[in-house]
């Protein structure tokens, strides 16, 4: 049984890892100027993970395989250089790893997070309340209008709170259920929670951020790729959390123009 | 190739059998001259002094939550009203601070009467007593002063400063009122005559903390209230 | 004066059925109690994954008689959405406080921790005791949320804030649900707290004549430290707990931020902090993980040695590693939320520890893995689980390499790849520890030899099942499969429905062949064939107890420890090892590193 346990240790590693090297399920194609890095750690991670897993795996087979069932005169003996190699080996093996890999990841994070938009960057504003996200584009005046939360109402569909008649930069607020950019403009994502937590995530885009009731946070980032993708929730917002999503319209700048301008008509 | 048979822990010559101490713990239980087992057990620190220790650990592993989560709360938005703290709370300080020293007193007393000196001292109960009192006195002092902040309309959810004002003290009040029942708990045990030094150890030691963990209670809601 | 011996408080033998059996004082009942309180709540969160996975695959399908157990959750059968989170919720919360707590430290650390460093019980048996009618009081406050009010809360067992403060009008369950589930785990959090006390100062105080610290056993070391985990974790959760219920039932505003609006209305809340609840839970939530794992290594560990008739190459470095574990657990908490909206230079902050907590986990899998070069292993359903678990401890871990990173987070967080890394580590895994230890000590408690037929079988089919449902959840969430939906409705999931029924018949299968396991304890309790005192030939205290041990566990008379706990190898009068507690002198060839 021990050779039979060992040899199912060994199929089962290596079945694991032919979907990852067939590349059977992977993240879909990266639209962002900032994925490349995100998508470069993910592979040498890979690499990594991949080789420690199958290491260890044949590594504790092939030591089942050789050491069970002895003979009646067999004895026991210890690994040559003990534990210390071990440990030795771990720490410099592993441990350089890791902090390689951690130094290296900085930058990929670095780039989403630690970098502030650009000046010219277009500024929309999400606001993902249960179970839809609507965003909202300042208008040809630039400014957003101020919030009244006592303002919603979903059946007039005031998502925002907006009150049009005595606040002159809400007027030309564009509230959508779409959003759409153009395409290679940075954007600048103002990202709003109207009830509790929920969670922005589009994959091609390589994003993913919670929105924080109580706490305005922002993003920023630039499609590179024409297209329509789609924009997740992925924190549990309630029983509506698994439908709540919207589509990200990536356009030329022209294709853009125009829609807006309908948007704006429709308001 | 080695041996491996029984090597007789070391003597520790520098300590004797002491039984606040804890910190040495059993790993150095001394062997004494005649190998007899319950001698070297009566070595090893009561079970009871290393007990206190892991719950008054776990107690401010608590308070440290509650301390972050007042931070936090505080910095999390504007809304962070103070109000001045009733000043009977200043003399509940005294009554909780002076029920330590009486307790301190009694440990004396106790130790006197159980050390053989039981015509020397009268009522070693006493001043244990005096203490479970001023600790009653102590509790009921913060039922008072949740009492005029009630009457001047503050009450828990008023403000996040008086939630976290009627938390703390409530939860700290609780602790205290188990410490009085660790009190009466180590009175029943001297009047039959069954109380081992270490549950006096265990309990003194938990209500000097509780008077301990006022003062930083007080200072903390002094700072931020 | 000087102090009575620091010992057990000395309690009379039981006599009464109630003291026997119910409110015990005898830290192997609490024990039994505790992993029959397991067993139970294991059963409950296997069926709820069934009602999941089944729910997952097969969308539209009914599933015959879940109306019974809700007429508004599952109306003729059909799992609305709400009822699938609550369902979820209620797996998460059962499994990872019910089971995984309670199976590896409560249940066999309370039966095995006196005995192995020689004492006749615990030293503050009452407050032990009350450790478990309180973990049980709880269990049972948790599962009253299924027939109370709309039903469990559906928040997942993180329980986010504000989601979990607003009250009902966000969802059923989030009213009357949010406060039983606090109420249960903040008494969770003191019955583990009274254990922690009993645990940690049975291993300081109350080790009998010649048990150093480094001569106890690597379960007992693993309980020690385990237990002062929880001492630090369980203290944060409690008052975490505590000020939820305040937001419910108080009008507080701990965690609940102003002008949020539900319905059109805005709620009465505000000021509070949405992320102190983060902070405060995972402060917990991670060395919680550990609380889960740890114990699984020590026993894992103390079954391999007895199995391969060596010790580990070095027993030093694996109690220190476990210890490096419990004490990196603290720091690394953040990586659950790197991005949710945490100061960014903190996630960073966060991964570091992250990574470098890769490098104690790997020094013990090295250790037991090398360890097996020149053994002379035995195998029987013990060791298989043993060596399973090293298996799915590399498989689960690995994945914690992607997600340390915060970078790779932004792809990963929020997926099933997320969910595959933490059922391989505590579903399976430490699943399997607690296996292991069933086989290997269920003798020992009963007194009965357990069937070794059929633990293999259910080992084959637990091994090569778990790795059919958990593994594939980690392609999952490479292709973006978010977690926590009860139905794919997005386009980019299709396409993995088929991948959902694949591993949905596997953990049906695999959870079948549990109940063979569920058969094999029951039967062997009354049937089995009659136990020997060592029939592992093993070397620590609990072997020299009778089977099973007396109420006071040494029939009066304390043992003295005259060698290192895992002499194999050597030549005795008995075979090729040394029991601790004899004092027979033997030559070893095994210096202790």
């Amino acid at each position: 049984m021990a050779k039979f346990f060992a040899v199912t240790i060994i199929v089962i590693a290596i079945l694991s890892a032919i979907p990852i090297l067939r590349h059977t399920w992977v993240a879909p194609e990266d639209i962002s100027t900032h994925g490349a890095l995100i998508d470069e750690q993910m592979s040498e991670t890979m690499a990594e993970a991949g080789i420690s897993f199958l290491a260890a795996q044949f590594v504790l087979a092939i030591f089942i395989w050789k050491f069970s069932n002895p003979g009646p005169n067999a004895k026991t003996k210890n690994f040559p250089g003990g534990a210390k190699g071990l440990v030795i080996a771990a720490l410099l093996v592993v441990g350089i790893e890791v902090l390689a890999l951690g130094i290296f990841g900085v930058k990929a994070w670095a780039n989403v997070y630690l970098t502030p938009p650009s000046a010219n960057a277009m500024p929309i504003q999400v606001q993902a309340g249960q179970f839809a996200f609507y965003f909202r584009y300042p208008g040809p005046d630039g400014t957003f209008g101020p919030l009244h939360p006592e303002l919603i109402n979903e059946s007039t569909q005031n998502f925002y709170g907006l009150d049009l008649d005595h606040d002159q930069d809400s007027k030309d607020d564009i509230v959508t259920a779409e959003m759409a950019i153009p395409v290679n403009k940075e954007i600048h994502l103002l990202m709003h929670a109207k009830d509790v937590g929920h969670s922005f995530f589009v994959r091609e885009l390589r994003v993913q951020q919670d929105f924080v009731p109580g706490l305005d946070v922002s993003l920023h980032f630039t499609a590179t790729k024409i297209g329509k993708y789609e924009i997740v929730c992925t924190q549990l917002c309630g029983l509506g959390h698994y439908n709540m999503k919207a589509y990200l319209e990536v356009m030329s700048q022209q294709d853009f123009d125009d829609w807006i301008k309908k948007e704006a008509a429709m308001q | 190739m080695a041996t491996t048979i029984n090597q007789p822990p070391q003597i520790d010559s520098h300590r004797l059998p002491d039984e606040g101490h804890s910190g040495n713990g059993g790993w150095r239980n001394p062997v004494p001259a005649d190998g007899g087992l319950r001698v070297a057990l009566d070595y090893s620190p009561p079970a009871s002094s290393t007990g206190i220790w892991v719950v008054l650990f776990a107690i401010t592993m608590m308070f440290a939550a509650f301390t972050s989560a007042l931070i936090v709360r505080k910095g999390s938005s504007l809304d962070w009203k103070t109000f001045p703290l009733p000043p009977i709370l200043y003399f509940n300080t005294f009554l909780l601070l002076a029920s330590s020293v009486t307790l301190e007193v009694s440990r004396r007393r106790v130790a006197a009467f159980m050390g053989g000196m039981k015509s020397q001292v009268e009522d070693p109960a006493r001043w244990l007593y005096i203490t479970l009192f001023l600790g009653l006195l102590f509790v009921g002092g913060q039922y008072v002063a949740w009492s005029q902040l009630r009457a001047e309309g503050v009450y828990l959810a008023t403000n996040p400063s008086s939630s976290f004002f009627y938390l703390l003290t409530a939860i700290h009040a609780l602790h205290v009122l188990g410490g009085l029942g660790g009190l009466i708990y180590v009175i029943r045990n001297l009047n039959k005559s069954v109380l081992q030094r270490s549950q006096l150890v265990a309990t003194a030691r938990y209500w000097h903390f509780m008077g301990i963990l006022w003062v930083y209670l007080l200072l903390l809601l002094w700072m931020k209230l | 004066m000087h102090d009575v011996a620091a010992h057990a408080a000395h309690h009379a033998p039981p006599t009464s059925f109630i003291r026997k059996h119910v409110f015990s004082l005898d830290h192997k009942v609490i024990g039994k109690q505790y992993y029959g309180l397991a067993l139970l709540a294991a059963l409950a969160g296997m069926v709820l994954s069934w009602f999941m996975r089944i729910h997952l695959a097969w969308n539209n399908a009914a599933i015959p008689g879940l109306q019974l157990l809700s007429k508004t959750g599952a109306p003729g059968g059909l799992m609305t959405p709400e009822y699938y989170l609550q369902l979820m919720t209620m797996h998460g919360t059962i499994m990872v406080f019910f089971v995984l707590t309670t199976a590896p430290f409560a249940a066999f650390g309370n039966f095995f921790l006196p005995i192995q460093v020689g004492a006749e019980d615990m030293p503050f048996p009452r407050f032990n005791m009350m450790s478990f009618w309180v973990t049980f009081t709880a269990f049972v406050v948790l599962m009253s949320s299924f027939v109370l009010g709309d039903g469990p809360t559906l928040g997942g067992w993180t329980q986010y804030a504000p989601l979990n403060a607003v009250g009902s009008v966000a969802g059923p369950g989030q009213g009357l649900g949010v406060v039983l589930w606090a109420t249960s785990i903040g008494l969770f959090c003191v019955g583990q707290l009274l254990g922690s006390l009993n645990f940690i100062t049975t291993t300081l105080d109350l080790r009998v004549k010649g048990m150093s610290l480094l001569r106890l056993p690597l379960s007992a070391w693993a309980w020690f430290i385990t237990s002062c985990m929880g001492l630090t974790a369980f203290a944060v959760l409690m008052p975490a707990c505590i000020l939820v219920i305040l937001d419910h039932v108080a009008g507080t505003s701990f965690f609940v931020a102003s002008n949020l609006v539900i319905n059109d209305q805005v709620q009465p809340h505000s000021g509070g902090s949405t992320l102190l609840w983060q902070h405060l839970f995972w402060f917990f939530g991670h060395p919680e993980v550990y609380i889960a794992i740890v114990p699984g290594i020590g026993i894992v560990s103390h079954i391999l040695v007895t199995n391969m008739r060596k010790p580990m190459l070095s027993h030093r470095t694996l109690i220190y590693s476990m210890g490096a574990l419990a004490v990196l657990s603290y720091m690394v908490y953040g990586h659950h939320m790197f991005v949710s909206g945490m100061n960014p230079f903190s996630s960073l902050a966060f991964s570091f520890p992250t990574l470098v907590i890769t490098i104690p986990s790997t020094i013990i899998v090295l250790v037991q893995v090398f360890s097996l070069y020149g053994s002379k292993l035995r195998i029987n359903s013990a060791s298989l689980f043993s060596l399973g678990f090293i298996s799915m401890f590399v498989a689960g871990g690995v994945s914690g390499f992607f997600l340390a990173q915060p970078s790779i987070d932004i792809m990963l967080h929020a997926t099933y790849f997320v969910v595959g890394h933490f059922h391989m580590v505590m579903g399976v895994a430490a699943m399997f520890g607690i296996f292991a230890g069933t086989y290997f000590w269920f003798p020992k408690m009963v007194g009965r030899m357990m069937n070794e037929t059929l633990g293999k079988i259910h080992f084959w089919l637990s091994f090569v099942g778990a790795y059919c449902i958990f593994m594939p959840f980690h392609y999952l969430g490479m292709a973006g499969n978010v977690r926590r939906y009860s139905t794919f409705t997005d386009d980019f999931l299709q396409p993995l429905i088929p991948v959902h029924r694949f591993i949905t018949v596997a953990a049906l299968i695999t959870g079948a062949a549990q109940l063979i396991f569920l058969y094999n304890l029951i039967h062997s309790r009354f049937w089995g064939k009659p136990a020997p005192d060592n029939p592992w030939e093993a070397t620590s205290l609990e072997w020299s107890a009778a089977t099973p041990p007396p109420f006071d566990n040494f029939g009066g008379k304390h043992p003295v420890v005259y060698h290192d706990p895992y002499q194999y190898g050597v030549q005795s009068s008995v075979g090729d090892y040394v029991m601790q507690a004899s004092p027979e002198q033997v030559k070893t060839e095994h210096d202790e590193q």
